[in-house]
């Protein structure tokens, strides 16, 4: 079985962004960027099932421009086998990122796919489930816990309440939470030879897909600042000003 | 494309949840922007509680009840297909779930199948087709106009008032529940129990942290939290050290929450924490590191050994 990873390029999770002066996007220039947390996890979930012998290749898949084929590599490093960079402009809407995954599952014919749940830029929490619905395949998301049992795929969500546990008919899509695996890092040998794994490009127009937006992002501002707090004494001042000055016990 | 707002109900067969009636506060305020009626979608197994609920809501023009067997556990999957059956009669220009996990699950699922885009998690209602949705875990906000004829959007819920739940009488209309598509099947559950407060909905949150040590140590937290009728909630190093369950994390990937108080006990403030509950009307931050970023949010601040200061708070609150 041939599972398909999708990671995304994003501001470093340790970075706070700033919003331009002129309100138009938040700040990118010269920040440190990384793979989706998310996408982390999801890769890491994908070498392991490799490792388990359930998956016999793991296909990175990366939408954006040249600058993502750095977090290909590093996929590749980690252990995925082919990586696959789907030229773009700006950062596509999770629809058009959706339609061209799909495209590429049409391709690939990939028996699981894995992305995260969230990109940790647009806080969207789409994708997944848009190419689950346009693949017409069932989804687990949120995934803390995946096992293959025969053809179907045992999944336990974080939900709300606590946990779900849902037995999905593959090929399935998952997207992972923060508890289903702790990545590994890349090794130094394995950094070198990622550099000799295939990494090929293609186009929206090559796949046959219409990314334009259906969106305007019209403004970008930072949200409003908290005033600056105080510091209390002791247990007791803290309770006083809590009921006296706050109101709020 | 008619102009109405189906809205996804929350629930769980038993009991219509808050996050609907927040939700519905954001349909109510598209109303007021020229949308039209506002339908509530019950779909489910069993629900009749629910219903009579629904019922009940003034603002509510009519309810919308989809019952059968493949909707008991509410999987996307089959929950889609209801939604698309309605969605296709093109009565509508909105489809609205709260961003909760069963809202987040199904909503881009039906956009999808629609060909629409989504707007996730809004805060505001700007106009018919703008909405403000916080990005980079809130450290901006995006006021985002959408160009399709059918909107899909989630709402978070603290950032709309709920409405009123009682004074309305509408009449039920049951739906098709299309064929099961048998791809997905539910398992089970663990569900967390608690006396406490719902996190989302509480008037008082106490959360603890990496601080706490471990989950043997939340007691000390809990004592408190019943004193002042809290809900317990954690950060996501809790969470991953084990000391309590998922569903108690609080953060740009857990639970948001705005509370009319918030105490954060051995949390650092990192970005990721703050994105869930900086939008409380007071924080407290209890933290032995006087430079912990959450003293930069707190609006009081102690520094202290929270094995010292939990036992004291509890004293002081009687
Ligand atoms: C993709 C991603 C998503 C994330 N999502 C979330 C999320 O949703 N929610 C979330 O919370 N985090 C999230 N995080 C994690 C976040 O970055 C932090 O790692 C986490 O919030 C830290 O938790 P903490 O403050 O409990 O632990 P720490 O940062 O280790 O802080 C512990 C604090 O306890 C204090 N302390 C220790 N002992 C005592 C004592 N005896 N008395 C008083 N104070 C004491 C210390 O001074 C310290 O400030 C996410 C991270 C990533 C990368
Ligand atoms: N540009 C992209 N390239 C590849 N995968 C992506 C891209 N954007 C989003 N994804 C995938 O979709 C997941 C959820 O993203 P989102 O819906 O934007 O929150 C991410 O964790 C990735 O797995």
């Amino acid at each position: 079985m041939k599972v398909l990873v999708a990671i995304k390029r994003v501001v470093d999770a340790n970075v706070k962004v700033r919003v331009k002066a002129d309100n138009s996007a938040v700040e990118l220039a010269n920040i440190k960027m990384a793979i989706n947390p998310f996408c982390e996890i999801a890769i890491e979930e994908a070498i392991r099932l490799k490792e388990k012998g359930h998956a016999s290749e793991v296909l990175v898949v990366s939408i954006g421009p040249d600058t993502c084929q750095e977090q290909l590599r590093t996929a590749l490093a980690l252990g995925a086998d082919r990586a696959l960079q789907i030229k773009a402009e700006d950062s596509p809407e999770p629809l058009a990122i959706a339609k061209l995954l799909k495209a590429v599952v049409d391709q690939e014919q990939p028996g699981l796919v894995i992305l995260g749940k969230q990109s940790i830029d647009g806080d969207n929490n789409q994708t997944g489930q848009m190419l689950a619905a346009l693949a017409n395949m069932p989804q687990g998301t949120f995934a803390s816990d995946v096992e293959i049992e025969g053809d179907s795929l045992q999944v336990t969500r974080e939900i709300d309440g606590g946990l779900q546990k849902v037995s999905l008919k593959m090929p399935a899509v998952v997207t992972t939470d923060l508890r289903l695996n702790e990545p590994r890092y890349a090794s130094l040998p394995n950094i070198m030879k990622a550099k000799r794994k295939p990494l090929e490009t293609q186009t929206p127009e090559d796949l046959g897909i219409d990314i334009s937006p259906r969106q305007t992002v019209l403004e970008v501002t930072p949200p409003p600042e908290r005033a600056a707090g105080v510091k209390v004494g002791s247990v007791s001042e803290l309770v006083e000003k809590l009921k006296n000055e706050a109101g709020v016990l | 494309m008619g102009n109405a707002i189906l809205v996804v109900a929350e629930h769980d067969n038993s009991q219509l949840k808050g996050a609907t009636l927040n939700t519905l506060q954001a349909a109510v305020e598209l109303k007021a922007q020229g949308a039209g009626a506002i339908e509530l979608l019950i779909a489910g197994q069993g629900s009749n509680a629910v219903v009579e609920q629904a019922a009940a809501l003034p603002d509510v023009d009519r309810v919308l009840v989809a019952d059968a067997g493949n909707l008991a556990h509410q999987l996307p999957e089959e929950v889609s297909s209801v939604v698309v059956n309605l969605l296709e009669g093109g009565d509508y220009g909105y489809l609205l779930a709260p961003a909760t996990t069963n809202g987040k699950n199904l909503a881009p699922r039906v956009a999808a199948l629609m060909d629409v885009a989504q707007v996730s998690d809004i805060t505001e209602v700007v106009s018919a087709d703008t909405f403000i949705r916080p990005i980079y875990a809130g450290n901006a906000l995006a006021k985002v106009q959408s160009h399709d004829a059918l909107k899909v959007v989630t709402v978070r819920t603290t950032a709309f008032a709920a409405v009123a739940e009682t004074g309305g009488a509408v009449e039920a209309t049951s739906v098709d529940a299309p064929a099961a598509l048998g791809v997905s099947s539910f398992v089970g559950e663990e569900l967390s129990v608690s006396e406490r407060p719902e996190l989302t909905s509480a008037r008082i949150i106490i959360s603890g942290g990496r601080g706490m040590q471990s989950g043997d140590n939340f007691p000390l937290l809990e004592a408190v939290a019943d004193k002042i009728g809290a809900a317990v909630g954690a950060s996501r190093a809790a969470v991953d050290s084990g000391f309590v369950s998922n569903d108690m994390q609080v953060g740009q990937t857990g639970k948001i929450v705005a509370p009319d108080l918030y105490i954060a006990v051995g949390i650092s403030g990192a970005i990721q924490h703050l994105a869930g509950m900086k939008d409380s009307k007071v924080i407290v931050a209890i933290n032995n590191d006087e430079e912990a970023p959450i003293f930069n949010v707190a609006d009081f601040g102690l520094v202290a050994d929270l094995f010292e200061a939990l036992p004291e708070l509890e004293k002081e609150l009687g």
